[in-house]
């Protein structure tokens, strides 16, 4: 492992590091909010501020009194809470309740510790203060009652009642232009503003004020970093330490206020920024660089030149900053329940590779010496992935394959030339597309200039189930749907599917009207004028980021179960209609007793039925006609940003807990079970390997989502020698195909013994038993236990 | 219509040939190796498999079998089979598919048809498709008309063969073969006869002729316990390999038990006991031999 031992002990605090619960923000803001009140119950001619200038101020006020936090051996500065590791609250967007806070401190798996002092502060000051004034108070107050009881059936879920829409990611506009520019930017189209006969100019001027408040907040943050670290060398008494700290002064007096010169620069500009982002509201997905290979090349390539830089030294600078991103857990959430973990990741997606807005291929030095930090690190922040393009080398897919068959689920692997289709499909220029990439787990958006925002979670197989029930949800028992009809009484697959695309249309509907108003508060209530600043055309239309300022603005609904729905309908539709052996009545009352006693019933709907991931033409045709619906549905729906609606298909983790609040499903599925996620097949219901699912998948076009996300299973064994080569072709002709993504988790033990214990749904894990390979659960109790310990003992 | 008993397809095959491949398993084998690791390919007739792994001992199949073949007894299923006439409605029934008929008739066109389908994941890692068996030689005219539709289409073919064919029938299709995965078990004719139930000197013939006509040949020397694995054996076997003109490389094949658990599907003990296996150092012990022949070897298929 190549780190130096400064680096492997940042990392080491990092991950020893318990994570928190930060208060300081909250603290902050709530000071400056009751300074504000004060202050006028004191003016008798009190000027209100707008409230993008109060959400400046705001951000101003905290950067100018959080805790300035340089840690022993860093190199790059900046933490988002008072320490690594110290997750910052938002109350203004949703307050933590006692018991939330007991939760998140007591519960197992994900906890934030909570000290006795946060919780007396959110007793007497926080919770009494920030009642009745959040923004997720505001929301679900103006949620229709239709929208409320889908949602609490488990229908959709909603995306931003506890983190602001953010999910964008930065393009290259900070190398080469200081905050100082910024301001001229600003100032700029103030004076076109003020001389112009717009009607929104004084809500324009407000704006711009806002965004130029943001930019002396940074810098003021940026400098007040490099007073503490004047202070600590002043004391320091290692002169190695000392002129390292006298650097770390000279690099923040510098940047952000100018543009970075160095590779060091680039990299602590680019924090500064990260954490200006990220303190200001708590967007989805984490912000992130980018294409940080193609940023920092001309850097890394003018250091060596000079002399000024090593590979070393760079690969040293990369790894601090990947401590500092996993130094972030990702905001702890309110409304937990103990079960619910979460997780603190937080989605930052480095992309790596690519194209330049040329076309031409983008793999670099600089993008190997990322993987090669992505490896050494083997963190869970940031997340990383490779986007490959026609135009790049094998070899750089292979790179990764490397760190893949490692098994730790990075980097992912996108399809660029099909990535930046899609960015052409829905309007946006050539350029801006190669400039461009995915981030969170697989969004699709213009780096830079794009709010594409992540509005929910869709169940769709949920769907299916208020269609069977005409209308009712089993679970909840209220009528939430429309009556589309007994299902006794469809005499066709075509009548049952049509009912099925009614009640999708009418959720559908329901969850878009509802993500218009809380665009609209969010808009009204709270802008975001830091992240306008670094988001094009925000700037120069004078708007901000949550009310159209984005040179492209996109809302996403990300459909769930696509697997499952179409096993489902693929059920109904070969036994009651084609087939004719079973009856709708004989499924519906199976289903209704979650199959007991019709376990043969449920073995004929799991093994006697056509399933999707099998290149099997009937399955993947009525995955086709679920997709086609679900697009039509959404695509190019308008939102209140001047934007539209697409569809993507990814789960995260949302197809468990979609699964937990259905009953059991006509694809032999039990109550409660997890749904299928992302596109990829019902778990254990491919058969065919990877290609048929390969091929199965590659039916839907692609180009027409926003993202879709494809998750394989491989064994160690399997990618060992050739097999990484092979690993490497199968990419390539999934891309060829127009896949968007795929990602590949190598299979340790403990899934092996899930799948002793579980067979039925691991039925498609493959391994390689010796001269060739096997479906696990097909191999006896002896050559399972064996391959069971290759596994344990197998590195790399 | 020709047809063609094929006893499996595997897609995603990766250790029979170059690239991405498809697998084709034909049935039926003209050698009987006391290691054969997939005895069900042995006989050209339909048999019958029983996954215990898999039954729920439902019943099911004792209720449909006409011919009263099946029966329970202290919770396991017992199939007579000399009752068992193959008719497959046991296999109809049985949806937990503990219940299998290895072997079924496919016409050209159907295996073509999922031959086809893997086409872009053999153009791009240079891979394509490969027969095995059982012995494919033994269904030559099938395998003939398969084999003249992927020179069609540009698909690469390899042939997984035991060589125990006569000389016309590989002469008549070698052509169309672009890779040739040649076992070659023993070099004594008595042991192989002993072993296999057939000589050697048909198979050493047809692989010489194969090699000096300039065929792409991998040798695949499966390595069996006391039987193939001596050194007085290797040796010469590595001699007579190193004195074929033209030989790409050679494949060692270390035993491995997987095949106990197909035996116990078609009801029969494995005649070899699964326990004997060779160890890494003896493997490469193996592979030194073969390199001391300045042959080009491979090690686990």
């Amino acid at each position: 492992m190549t780190m130096t031992q400064r680096v492997q002990r940042l990392r080491e605090l990092s991950l020893n590091t318990p994570a928190t619960l930060s208060s300081e923000r909250a603290r902050l803001l709530t000071e400056y909010h009751k300074s504000v009140a004060l202050r006028q119950a004191q003016d008798d001619n009190p000027g209100i501020q707008s409230i993008p200038v109060q959400r400046a101020l705001a951000l101003k006020y905290i950067l100018e009194h959080k805790t300035i936090y340089i840690g022993d051996d860093e190199l790059i500065v900046g933490e988002k809470g008072h320490a690594p590791k110290a997750a910052p609250t938002y109350p203004e967007l949703c307050c933590h309740s006692l018991e939330d806070l007991q939760i998140l401190d007591s519960r197992e798996k994900i906890p934030f510790k909570v000290d006795a002092e946060t919780r007396d502060l959110y007793e007497q000051e926080m919770i009494p203060y920030w009642t009745g004034r959040t923004m997720r108070e505001r929301i679900l107050e103006s949620m229709t009652a239709e929208w409320l009881a889908a949602y609490e059936a488990g229908v959709f879920t909603e995306f931003m009642e506890q983190r602001s829409p953010g999910h964008t990611v930065l393009d290259n506009k900070i190398y080469d232009k200081g905050f100082i520019e910024f301001k001229v930017d600003i100032r700029r189209q103030e004076m076109i503003l003020q001389d112009s006969d717009d009607p929104d100019r004084k809500a324009k001027c407000e704006q711009l004020k806002a965004m130029d408040l943001c930019c002396d907040a940074l810098i003021l943050y940026a400098e007040r970093h490099a007073e503490k670290a004047q202070e600590l060398a002043a004391n320091e008494l290692n002169p190695k330490r000392k002129a390292e700290l006298e650097e770390i002064a000279v690099i923040c007096q510098k940047v952000p206020s100018q543009a970075p010169e160095t590779f060091r620069e680039a990299l602590q500009y680019y924090w500064f920024v990260h954490l200006g982002v990220t303190q200001e509201l708590n967007p989805w997905d984490a912000f992130n660089p980018g294409h940080l290979d193609q940023h920092l090349l001309p850097f890394y390539e003018k250091g060596l030149a000079e002399g000024s830089l090593s590979k070393e030294s760079a690969r040293q600078l990369l790894q601090c900053l990947w401590v500092k991103f996993n130094n972030q857990p990702a905001p702890p959430k309110v409304g937990v329940t103990a079960a619910e973990s979460s997780t603190y990741t937080d989605f930052a997606q480095i992309n790596t590779g690519g194209i330049h807005p040329d076309g031409s291929n983008a793999v670099s030095e600089m993008t190997y010496l990322i993987l090669d930090v992505i490896e050494e690190m083997r963190l869970l922040q940031p997340s990383s992935s490779i986007q490959v393009s026609r135009t790049n080398p094998d070899e750089f897919i292979h790179r990764a394959g490397e760190i893949i068959r490692t098994g730790f689920g990075q980097p992912s692997v996108f399809n660029t030339d099909t990535v930046v289709e899609e960015m052409l499909r829905v309007g946006k220029s050539l350029e801006d597309a190669r400039a461009g990439g995915t981030s969170g787990c697989v969004e699709t958006g213009a780096f830079g200039k794009e709010n594409y925002n992540l509005t929910g979670y869709f169940n769709i197989p949920k769907v299916l189930e208020i269609t069977l029930h005409n209308g009712l949800d089993p679970r909840t028992e209220k009528f939430i749907g429309i009556q589309t009809g007994a299902p006794e009484t469809f005499g066709s697959f075509g009548e049952l599917f049509t009912a099925f695309e009614k009640q999708l249309d009418h959720f559908l509907e329901i969850k878009i009207q509802g993500n218009r108003t809380i665009e609209c508060l969010y808009a009204q209530y709270l802008p975001a004028p830091f992240l306008s600043i670094l988001i094009d055309d925000c700037i120069l239309q004078g708007k901000d980021y949550h009310d159209g300022g984005a040179r492209y603005n996109t809302s996403y609904i990300q459909g769930v179960g696509l697997g499952t729905i179409t096993d489902s309908l693929s059920a109904l539709k070969h036994h009651v209609f084609d087939e004719q052996n079973l009856s709708m009545a004989e499924i519906l009352e199976a289903i209704r007793a979650d199959f007991v006693g019709h376990e043969r019933l449920r073995q004929r709907l799991l093994n006697r039925t056509p399933k999707f991931g099998n290149d099997d033409d009937y399955a993947d045709d009525v995955m086709l006609q679920v997709f086609e619906a679900y697009f039509r549905a959404i695509d190019g729906k308008p939102n209140m940003r001047g934007g539209t609606y697409h569809v993507n298909l990814l789960p995260t983790t949302c197809h468990v807990y979609f699964g937990s609040v259905m009953g059991a499903s006509p694809d032999g599925r039990h109550a409660r079970q997890p749904l299928s996620e992302g596109i990829s097949p019902v778990q254990g219901a491919d058969r065919h390997g990877p290609t048929a699912v390969i091929r199965s998948v590659a039916k839907m076009d692609h180009v027409r989502t926003g993202g879709t996300l494809l998750n394989q299973k491989f064994s160690p064994q399997i990618l060992k020698g050739e097999g990484l080569d092979k690993l490497v072709k199968l990419i390539r002709t999934y891309f060829r195909l127009g896949g968007h993504h795929i990602q590949f988790n190598v299979i340790d033990a403990d899934t092996l013994r899930a799948a002793r214990a579980n067979p039925e749904l691991y039925r498609d894990l493959i391994v390689r038993v010796a001269g060739y390979s096997d479906y696990f659960c097909d191999l006896s109790t002896a050559l399972q236990e064996e391959i069971l310990q290759r596994t344990e003992h197998d590195c790399f | 219509m020709t047809t063609g008993i094929v006893f499996d397809i595997k897609k995603f095959s990766l250790h029979d040939g170059p690239g991405i491949r498809t697998t084709i398993f034909l049935k039926g084998c003209p050698l009987s190796c006391q290691w054969c690791h997939n005895p069900e390919s042995r006989s050209l007739k339909p048999e019958r498999f029983y996954w215990e792994n898999r039954c729920v001992r439902c019943g099911v199949c004792v209720e449909v079998c006409e011919q009263g073949a099946v029966t329970m007894e202290n919770n396991q299923v017992v199939t007579d089979p000399d009752k068992c006439q193959l008719c497959g409605d046991c296999v109809e029934a049985c949806y937990s598919e503990a219940r299998q008929i290895v072997g079924s008739e496919m016409t050209v066109e159907a295996v073509m048809a999922e031959i086809e389908r893997d086409r872009p994941f053999y153009e791009e890692s240079n891979g394509g498709v490969t027969f095995s068996g059982g012995e494919p030689l033994n269904q030559a005219d099938f395998l003939e008309e398969v084999l003249d539709h992927c020179r069609d289409l540009g698909i690469h073919t390899a042939l997984d063969t035991c060589g125990y064919a006569p000389w016309e029938t590989i002469d008549r299709l070698r052509a169309r073969i672009d890779l040739f995965l040649y076992d070659l078990k023993l070099m004594d004719g008595d042991r192989h006869r002993e072993f296999t139930r057939q000589g050697n000197d048909l198979i050493l013939d047809n692989l010489r002729k194969l090699s000096e006509m300039g065929h792409a040949i991998h040798l695949r020397v499966p390595l069996i316990p006391e039987i193939t694995d001596t050194d007085e054996q290797l040796q010469r076997l590595a001699g007579y390999a190193a004195s074929l003109p033209n030989l790409e490389r050679v494949d060692i094949l270390p035993f491995h038990a997987l095949a106990t658990d197909k035996y116990q599907r078609l009801g029969l003990q494995h005649p070899m006991p699964p326990n004997r296996k060779h160890d890494a150092a003896r493997i490469t012990e193996v592979a030194d031999i073969f390199r001391s022949f300045r042959l080009p070897v491979t090690t686990g298929g």
